[in-house]
Order: C-alpha cells, then sequence, then structure tokens
C-alpha cells in the first residue's frame, strides 16, 4: 500500500496544515505531472501517470480531515470499510424513530411535518458541529501521544459522524425540492 | 513517411467546435490562429460528401448545406459517442438520414454512402491539419484538441477516435474552459479565482479555476452538453416555420433546402441582434418572400428559458467549487454565444463582476490550446493545468445501484482499486459494468462500457481475488488494468464499449484513411508542381518577346524548346517525379535566358529609362 504520507514527505498526523499542503501538491505536480513528461520514454510516461494519479489520490485523501483520519486508521492496521451495521447508536434511538415518522409523513404528502423535519435538520447540524469539534481534540490527543486506544476511540466517533451525516442528507433532500 | 526536416515540430492546438473549427499555434510572440487557404480563420464544422466520392469541407460546405442539405452534416459534435436514443430530438431538425445498424455507434447515411460521427469529424480535422501544413510547409503530426469539460467517456474517445482517423497523434483532450484561461493569460495578473463560462453552438460548459504561479487548478467544473446557440437557432427557426406556414399556406420543415435557408435566415438575425436592438428575419424562396420584425426585447423574452439553464450548473459550480460567489475576482467568457447581449447581463448579475471579453470569444479555445500544445512540448514551462473529471465514475452493484469509485471533481489522473471475486464455484469470468453519472442508480446514469475479467481459474467460490484498477488519465478518459492478486499477473481485460468505436474499427477506419491520406497528399503535390509549371512555362513564353532571347543562340533555343516540350508532354501524367525534373530542366536551360534578362534590365535602370 502506498503511504499518502510519504508521497508529501510529512509525519504520520491527523492534524495538517492544508496550505502547506497544497504548496507541497503544485510543487510535486510540476515534476510528476504528465504533461512534463511527454517528451520522455513511454515507460517514463507510464510512471507519470502512475505517480501523479498516486499523488492526486493522495492530496484528495489527505486534504479532508475525514478521509484523513479513515485513511490513517487503514494505515494502522483498522478496518474501516463501509460502516455495515444498521444498528442506531442507542443515543439517538428515540430521535431516529421520531424522524422516521416524520419523512412517512413528509414522504406521503404531509406539509405539516415540515417544522419537525427544520428541527431535525437544526438538531443534526448542531451533532455534527459537536462531534467535529470532539474529532479535533482527539487528532490533538493522537498526535501529542500516538496510542491505538485514541484511534479506536476516533473510530468509534468517525462512525457516530457517519450516522449522523446520513440522516441529515436525508432530511435535507426530503426538505429541499428536487428539481 | 518519416521526414526530418531538421525544424522543430510543430504541435498544434485544435478547437473541434460544433459550429466552426480551428488551428492555432504558438511562436515566440505568443498563440495564433493559423488561417485556412481562404484566409479564413474559422473552418465551419460542415462536410459534405459529393456523389463523385469528394469530400468537401468548411466553408464550401456550408454553401452545399442549402442546396444539397441530405448529404451535407453539420454540428455532428453534438452526437459524438451518443446513442441512438440520445439524439431523437436532435435528429428531427437535421436533413441527413440515420442508417439501419445504429446501434451503439450512430451511422450517418450521406448518398450511398455511410459514416460515423468521428469519421465525419475526422474530415474537418484533417482540413485543419492540411491547413496548418500548407502554413508551415511541413508535416503537423501531432496536436491538442479541445472538448466540452462536460463531456463524457464515450464523447471523450470519440473525438481522440476522429484525431487518430484524420492521422493525427492526440497528445492531449484540453477541456475547453481550461484552455480558454490559458488564453487569456490571466495567470501574469494575480493569484485568484477565476470562473470560465462557456456557451458555444451545441455545449455549454462552467469551470472555475485556482491560479497560482502558473498553476491552473480547476477546482470545479459543470455544464449541459446539449445547450448551446444552436438551441436557440432551433427556438426562432420553430416560430419561423410556423409564421411561413400561416403565410404561404404550406409546411417548410419538409423541405430540406428551404429549412436550411429559413435556418441560415434565423441565424444571421440573431448574430445581427448582438449589435443592434432590431433586426429583421427575412427568406426569399420559390418566389416567396417571409419578413418577420425581431426586437431585442421580444429576443431576451424568447431565449431567457435557454439562458436561464445555464445558470444552474454555475451555482452547483461555485457550490462544488467550494467557494463563495465573492471571492470570484475575474469571470472569463468563451463562445459565440456569450456575444448575446442578455447572456453577457445574465452572467454579470450572477458573479457580480464585469466579464472578460478581449478575446475573440470564438478564438480564445484554439488559442488555448496551442498554449497547452507548447506546455507539452517544453517550451512553456512555467504553466500547468491541473484538470478534473466532470462526473463520477462507478460500477454496478447488487440490485442495479451504483458504486462510485472516483467522485466527480477529482483532479486528473485519479484511480480507484477495487477487488472483485467469483460468486460461484468455478466461475470462470467475471463482468464489470462501468457508469458514469451522478444518480444512485445505475439505470439513470450513463453506461460507459463492460469490462469482462476473463479466464479465471476454476476454484471455489468466493476464493478468486482479482484487483481492478480504474484510472481516469490526463485526457479524462478510463483505462482500467487488472492483476491477478494470488499470482500477482496481469489479468486480461476484454472491453465492451457502450456507446463508440471499438479499437478493430477505429483501426479499420485509421487504415483506410492513411491510404486515401497518402493519396490526397500526393494529389496536394501535383497540383502544386502543376501551379509551378504553369508560372515557369507562361515566364518563358513572355521572355520569348524579350530582346535577350533573341541574343541567344540557335542550340540555346533549341534547348528550351525541348525542354518546354517535354514539361507539356509530362504536365498531366499524374507522375510526380517526372513534373518536378522537367521542372528542374526547364529552370536549367533557361538559366542564361533569366541572367540576359536581368543585365538588360539593369542597363536600362542605369540609363534611367522605363523597362
Amino acid at each position: 500500500m502506498i503511504d499518502y504520507f510519504e508521497i508529501f514527505g510529512i509525519p504520520r498526523r491527523l492534524s495538517l496544515s492544508v496550505d502547506d499542503l497544497q504548496q507541497r501538491y503544485y510543487r510535486l505536480s510540476r515534476e510528476l505531472h504528465p504533461d512534463r513528461c511527454m517528451n520522455k520514454p513511454a515507460a517514463e510516461q507510464q510512471r507519470a501517470l502512475d505517480m501523479s494519479s498516486a499523488l492526486n489520490d493522495a492530496r484528495r485523501t489527505l486534504q479532508d480531515p475525514i478521509q484523513r483520519a479513515n485513511y490513517l486508521l487503514s494505515l494502522e492496521g483498522f478496518d474501516i470499510g463501509e460502516q455495515k451495521s444498521k444498528d442506531v447508536p442507542p443515543e439517538l434511538l428515540e430521535e431516529v424513530f421520531e424522524l422516521n415518522m416524520a419523512l412517512e409523513e413528509m414522504r406521503g404528502g404531509d406539509d405539516s411535518a415540515r417544522p419537525q423535519l427544520e428541527q431535525a435538520e437544526a438538531n443534526f447540524a448542531k451533532m455534527m458541529g459537536d462531534v467535529d469539534a470532539q474529532l479535533r481534540s482527539l487528532f490533538e490527543k493522537y498526535d501529542a501521544a500516538p496510542e491505538r486506544e485514541t484511534l479506536s476511540e476516533i473510530r468509534g466517533v468517525l462512525n457516530r459522524r457517519k450516522y449522523i451525516q446520513n440522516l441529515l442528507s436525508e432530511v435535507q433532500s426530503e426538505l429541499t425540492p428536487t428539481t | 513517411m518519416q521526414i526530418d526536416f531538421g525544424v522543430p515540430e510543430h504541435i498544434v492546438g485544435i478547437d473541434l467546435g460544433t459550429t466552426n473549427s480551428l488551428v492555432a499555434f504558438m511562436d515566440l510572440t505568443g498563440p495564433r490562429i493559423v488561417p485556412g487557404a481562404d484566409g479564413d480563420k474559422l473552418v465551419p464544422s460542415v462536410v459534405s460528401i459529393q456523389p463523385n466520392g469528394d469530400i468537401v469541407v468548411g466553408n464550401p460546405a456550408r454553401e452545399l448545406l442549402l442546396t444539397q442539405p441530405e448529404r451535407t452534416v453539420y454540428s455532428v459534435k453534438r452526437l459524438m459517442g451518443r446513442g441512438l436514443a440520445d439524439v431523437q430530438e436532435e435528429l428531427k431538425l437535421f436533413p441527413f438520414h440515420i442508417a439501419p445498424g445504429s446501434d451503439s455507434v450512430i451511422q450517418l447515411q450521406l448518398g450511398q454512402r455511410t459514416f460515423t460521427p468521428p469519421e465525419i469529424s475526422a474530415f474537418v480535422l484533417r482540413q485543419l491539419k492540411q491547413n496548418a501544413e500548407a502554413y508551415f510547409g511541413a508535416p503537423v503530426p501531432k496536436a491538442v484538441i479541445t472538448v466540452p469539460a462536460y463531456f463524457n467517456d464515450a464523447q471523450r474517445q470519440a473525438t481522440k477516435d476522429a484525431g487518430r482517423i484524420a492521422g493525427l497523434e492526440v497528445l492531449r483532450l484540453v477541456n475547453e474552459p481550461t484552455a480558454a484561461s490559458l488564453a487569456y493569460g490571466l495567470d501574469k495578473r494575480k493569484n485568484g479565482i477565476v470562473a470560465v463560462y462557456d456557451f458555444g453552438g451545441g455545449t455549454f460548459d462552467i469551470s472555475i479555476l485556482k491560479l497560482q504561479d502558473g498553476i491552473f487548478e480547476v477546482l470545479a467544473t459543470n455544464g449541459d452538453t446539449h445547450l448551446g446557440g444552436d438551441d436557440i437557432d432551433n427556438l426562432l427557426l420553430r416560430i419561423a416555420l410556423e409564421d411561413v406556414a400561416s403565410e404561404w399556406g404550406f409546411d417548410l420543415s419538409t423541405d430540406n433546402e428551404g429549412i436550411q435557408r429559413l435556418r441560415r435566415a434565423v441565424i444571421e438575425a440573431k448574430e445581427r441582434l448582438s449589435f443592434v436592438p432590431q433586426t429583421n428575419i427575412e427568406l426569399e424562396y420559390r418566389g416567396k418572400k417571409y419578413g418577420r420584425e425581431l426586437n431585442l426585447e421580444l429576443f431576451d423574452k424568447l431565449i431567457k428559458p435557454i439562458v436561464d439553464r445555464t445558470l444552474g450548473p454555475c451555482r452547483d459550480c461555485i457550490k462544488d467549487a467550494g467557494v463563495k460567489i465573492e471571492q470570484i475576482d475575474e469571470v472569463v467568457m468563451v463562445g459565440g454565444s456569450t456575444r448575446i447581449p442578455l447572456v453577457l447581463s445574465a452572467v454579470e448579475n450572477l458573479f457580480r463582476v464585469k466579464p472578460h471579453t478581449e478575446l475573440n470569444p470564438d478564438e480564445v479555445v484554439a488559442l488555448g490550446a496551442a498554449v497547452q500544445a507548447a506546455i507539452l512540448s517544453g517550451a512553456v514551462e512555467d504553466k500547468l493545468l491541473l484538470d478534473v473529471t466532470p462526473l463520477s465514475l462507478g460500477i454496478e452493484t447488487m440490485g442495479g445501484v451504483v458504486s462510485k469509485l472516483i467522485h466527480r471533481n477529482s483532479t486528473i489522473p485519479a484511480s480507484a482499486t477495487e477487488g472483485f471475486t467469483t460468486g460461484v464455484d468455478g466461475q470462470r469470468n467475471v463482468l464489470i459494468h462501468v457508469v458514469q453519472g451522478e444518480r444512485e442508480l445505475v439505470k439513470d446514469c450513463r453506461s460507459l462500457a463492460r469490462f469482462d475479467l476473463k479466464d479465471i481459474d476454476p476454484m471455489p467460490a468466493g476464493l478468486a481475488r482479482i484487483e481492478v484498477r480504474f484510472l481516469i488519465d490526463a485526457n479524462g478518459i478510463l483505462n482500467v488494468t487488472a492483476r491477478d492478486q494470488r499470482t500477482g499477473k496481469e489479468h486480461s481485460v476484454d472491453v465492451k464499449p457502450s456507446y463508440g468505436l471499438t479499437d478493430e474499427q477505429v483501426e479499420t477506419m485509421i487504415r483506410e484513411s492513411i491510404e486515401k491520406a497518402d493519396q490526397d497528399f500526393n494529389d496536394r503535390q501535383i497540383r502544386e508542381a502543376r501551379v509551378e509549371a504553369d508560372t515557369i512555362l507562361a515566364a518563358v513564353e513572355k521572355a520569348r518577346r524579350h530582346d535577350a532571347y533573341f541574343d541567344l543562340s540557335e542550340e540555346e533555343r533549341a534547348a528550351i524548346d525541348k525542354a518546354v516540350n517535354e514539361l507539356l508532354l509530362v504536365y498531366h501524367s499524374g507522375n510526380l517525379d517526372l513534373i518536378r525534373a522537367k521542372i528542374d530542366q526547364v529552370n536549367q536551360v533557361t538559366l542564361k535566358l533569366a541572367e540576359n534578362m536581368m543585365n538588360t534590365a539593369v542597363r536600362g535602370a542605369l540609363k534611367g529609362s522605363k523597362i
């Protein structure tokens, strides 16, 4: 497995400067992009294609904190495959139950559920904010002292985040009329 | 045929447009358009197939559109990489017919012959190639060709195929708005965020770029490959047809020539309205006259829905780019349809900046393609384009659901790797269905191709481990490779494109076109040699009346007569070497004559008398 952190020559950390990453990315692109290698032999052109696609994939992954964290988890041997279980986090049980009722009503053409959905949207958005704050502090904790335990905690929060994210987009897609 | 002319190779940039095409190159002063033999920079993307097999391209073909509409093709770009079902609506308005058997690739019936859209485009490309070769006096084997940013894989592949059929090595497909941003040289002015609004004859693109120290990074792109000036033309045409039907009492839409003349009339009226507030759509045909007044106010009202259709993609693009409208420093206008006042004001209203219109919107894409050609040749080193794929790439999974592998607006080259295995004991192959699009279900996305992983060793279900790598290259075209993880060996992949030519079909077309191109090249050289022969024969005839001629000896005059007669004999032979040899011979035997004439002229000049 190619180590994306290694491509950029940066340490395996969860927090990083996106600006610094961008400057490194531009510098490496000037070297590796296929446009720079058109006059070279076919084997080198193929290599440029492989290298620059890896560079682009690496940049895409590392510039987004969530993708970056998932990637680091997988590098450290955690299974980060799609969240398979549909189990609702226990603290969200009641909320999800009511939400589903409201969604049903909306889909059935009953617009009276709209205020409730809007309330749910606001709730989930706030939850996302809390989760992200929690992640930021966990990232700092890991970067200061890289412990597996912290990573495992991060994985838990990431799963919760994904669950809330899905709920949020479900509500939002119901609230915005399809064009 | 490879000739070393001892000069740097010319790599040209080509804008293969819906309505017009252009070829450009870069010299020390910057990018420049190569004019055609008629002096026109724009080559209309119109191809006419004559009954004797001759292919007419450009301005003359545009005229034939009026008199031979059923064997003349325009706007073929709208058919590139498309299936028959996609283009039913436009076909209603095209005068040419579709041949039977147009399942995965549309076949156009033109007279006795059939052509695919890439073959028609190849005729346009070959014309541009010839224009450039005539201009440089050297072969032009390589090109950068532009495509709408929102073109999908099949449309890009079809464009690349067209280049190959035309005998061009297509070094790169560049997205039109991105090319335009290169031509504007905005990087010289500042680092910042730029939007490129490209509204052409048949396609609409919007791209948002970040510029920094010569890096042109596309943040997001959006568009509609079926939205352009053509739609405005068709709208006006429908109105004019209704008028004519009620005024003349018959339906002109069944009259191919009549409809093309009316089409021309509405286009001209549309173009005039970019400069004057009021004009007339006028047609005189078969002794009848039609005229309708059209003012800007009504025109704006009519086309507003079309212009508005460009604004949704703009907003989506801004959102995808992750920028706010206020952050966009500059907006660049590209494509002939941006001359329309309503388009200009709509863009200015949306972006809240005055758009750039300094460069000719018809030329800016070709100029940018020439800059990109110079980047690829190594002549320009400080600039680099980082473009994106416009559409998400995914594979079909259980229940017809799409699993996305590469998301839209990912910088290319981009790749994704996916593991595949068998579902039943002893299964020998796995079929992978690749689609492009943003929707969840396969049926709502665009089918790209089916890849068959063949010759899997028989083994119990689930044991095979085949790793498939999906790579979108810098042209935005998908490449698939597969590896057997147990053996580490490359695994064969059999590709069946859903819309488009197979590699074998393209190879056949290339072979045919190379034979044809060699023939064309030879014909052209013979024509040129004959022109040269005409010039020298005329000069000799004129010289026979000159004093210097009579100063020659009897033998010298006989030698000239002999050489002239021999040149006349081979003139129509079609043997290029022979014609050239005889021209040289005439040159040789008239050297002294020419010298004498020159001397007489000098003597005359010294005496102050008029020669």
